[in-house]
């Protein structure tokens, strides 16, 4: 009895040092790149000064570049939502010619430098552009107006939206799908009543990737919407601009703008957490 | 397979990386071969003429090499501010250098202006509304682009307004009616030219030199009275904390030169008087 309790003991005991050591390792290796990426944030927030919070906040056009960014970014967002979404679906679901030709152009604006893509629209929509001189004619101009801002943020950011709901798409079990539909169920019906049912964290977690990315859009903004407040100018404008001004300002909104990234990304988790870990 | 394909890329990095310092090695061991790198800060009007001046100041120094940061000059005093490593900092105006010498990267005393700069409406060639005369800046309806107040051309812009509001050819309401004409505030007085250029805006202020450096830019020039001009002085200066203090001084010194002077002169600077 004796030496066989001990022997059980001695393997136990191994098998709860061999893990932490192997666990010590990882946490060591992780700590460099984690301390770097947290430095930056934590010394941002350090500088602000509380005071000074309040007292810009009170600035008008602090008010007018966070209210642009909530007006813009929703916007954004739902022309994500609404045109990207079939453009998604259609890519999961049907296999044709030139298909990852559409998957690669899709993957381009993320990858793109932003200044790019803000020359690539101005080129596009411009009033001398392609499609813009032709918009001129009938009087519509886009370039300097919050319209432009809102197509900077949707071309930028909506492929993180259709790449990620792609892949939601992809993972629903297709015969779910063709079951319905050999009982009767119109096409509208499935994709609202099973498909999206069956994977909407995902196309949450997608739409809020896209939206953060929007949220911080600069580059393809300043070259095609250019900078007016109350306009064009958005939040990440607005801090550009303060740091050559008022740092402070700068500053301010820039704790705003990680205050409401972090938060709004961290209950998108919380919800996901929820919603996902039921069922797998 | 896949163990494979890490591998391989795990392999491709170790590359990358011992090719990166073998890179960095050679400097760190042939110490007196390296260039001396001399940083000048400069208003992005600059552009064209530093180019040339920094190319022949190599010249005239062999085993020095200058390197350039072309942006608004806000801009570089808010990083000059912020401790970026720079031996010479050249503004497009004073408010910018006082800037620099109130975050004591420059001396008090050793700011010179070595050129002055006025100010010409561009407009577009292919705009459908007809600019031109300085009043018609305050038609209805034109898209006008200036750089932001922050920019010192933007705020010479606002002074060359305030100016004019004065004139009885101009009406007290002519300020207020040309900034309702502003579509956009840009971060650099290059980055008005080129939207004017583009058509994008009707018309849009900058300095003189710029319409001839960037020569190519197709825009139309509308003049500013000297009467109305506001004449920009640049100032330059060492960077007090510079590592190259010596060469930085001796930079300052050759774009005081004749050489320099006529490059100066010929991308449309005037020089003081």
């Amino acid at each position: 009895m004796a030496p066989s309790l001990s022997s059980t003991a001695q393997i136990s005991n191994r098998q709860r040092r061999r893990l932490p050591w192997t666990t010590i390792l990882i946490v060591l290796a992780s700590i460099p790149m984690l301390a770097f990426l947290i430095t930056p944030i934590l010394a941002l927030i350090a500088r602000v000064d509380p005071a000074a919070i309040s007292e810009n906040m009170a600035n008008e056009e602090v008010g007018q570049a966070i209210w642009l960014s909530v007006i813009t970014t929703a916007s954004s967002t739902m022309l994500g939502l609404v045109l990207g979404t079939p453009l998604a679906y259609l890519l999961a679901r049907h296999r044709f010619r030139g298909r990852s030709i559409v998957d690669t152009l899709i993957d381009l604006p993320m990858v793109l430098p932003p200044s790019v893509a803000g020359i690539a629209l101005l080129i596009a929509f411009g009033r001398r552009g392609f499609i813009g001189a032709w918009l001129d004619e009938a009087g519509i101009s886009i370039a300097f107006t919050t319209v432009a801002v809102i197509l900077a943020q949707t071309f930028v950011a909506t492929p993180f939206y259709i790449k990620t709901a792609l892949g939601g798409f992809a993972g629903v079990d297709r015969e779910l799908e063709q079951a319905a539909s050999v009982d009767g169920a119109s096409p509208w019906h499935i994709f609202t009543r099973i498909t999206v049912p069956l994977c909407w964290p995902i196309l949450l977690g997608g739409l809020v990737m896209a939206w953060a990315r929007a949220l911080g859009e600069f580059g393809a903004t300043i070259i095609f919407a250019g900078n007016f407040p109350g306009r064009t100018q958005t939040m990440p404008l607005a801090i550009y601009i303060g740091f050559e001004v008022e740092l402070d300002i700068a500053l301010t909104l820039a704790l705003i703008l990680l205050g409401t990234s972090f938060l709004i990304l961290f209950i998108v988790k919380f919800i996901l957490r929820q919603n996902t870990s039921p069922t797998t | 397979m896949r163990r494979l394909n890490l591998r391989t890329v795990f392999a491709l990095f170790l590359v990358v990386i011992v090719g990166m310092s073998g890179s960095a090695m050679p400097s760190a061991v042939a110490a007196p071969a390296e260039p001396v790198e001399l940083t000048v800060f400069a208003a992005a009007s600059l552009t064209e003429a530093f180019r040339q001046i920094g190319k022949n100041f190599e010249k005239a120094n062999p085993g020095v090499k200058v390197v350039f940061s072309f942006a608004g000059s806000q801009q570089l005093a808010a990083q000059l501010g912020q401790g970026a490593p720079a031996d010479v900092f050249a503004s497009a105006n004073t408010a910018q250098m006082a800037v620099a010498v109130n975050t004591s990267r420059v001396a008090k005393d050793s700011p010179k202006t070595f050129v002055v700069n006025r100010l010409l409406v561009v407009t577009s060639p292919t705009s459908k509304i007809k600019i031109t005369k300085l009043q018609d800046l305050a038609t209805p309806g034109i898209k006008l682009v200036l750089a932001a107040k922050a920019v010192p051309v933007g705020q010479y812009a606002l002074d060359f307004l305030d100016k004019a509001v004065k004139d009885p050819a101009f009406g007290s309401d002519y300020k207020a009616n040309v900034l309702k004409n502003v579509v956009s505030y840009e971060e650099n007085v290059r980055s008005v030219l080129t939207k004017v250029a583009l058509g994008e805006g009707d018309a849009g202020i900058v300095y003189v030199s710029d319409v001839i450096a960037s020569s190519k830019t197709p825009v139309k020039r509308v003049n500013i009275p000297d009467t109305l001009n506001i004449i920009a002085s640049y100032p330059i200066a060492p960077v007090s904390d510079s590592k190259h203090a010596l060469l930085a001084k001796k930079f300052v010194a050759y774009v005081f030169a004749g050489d320099s002077r006529l490059i100066l002169a010929r991308y449309g600077f005037n020089l003081p008087k």
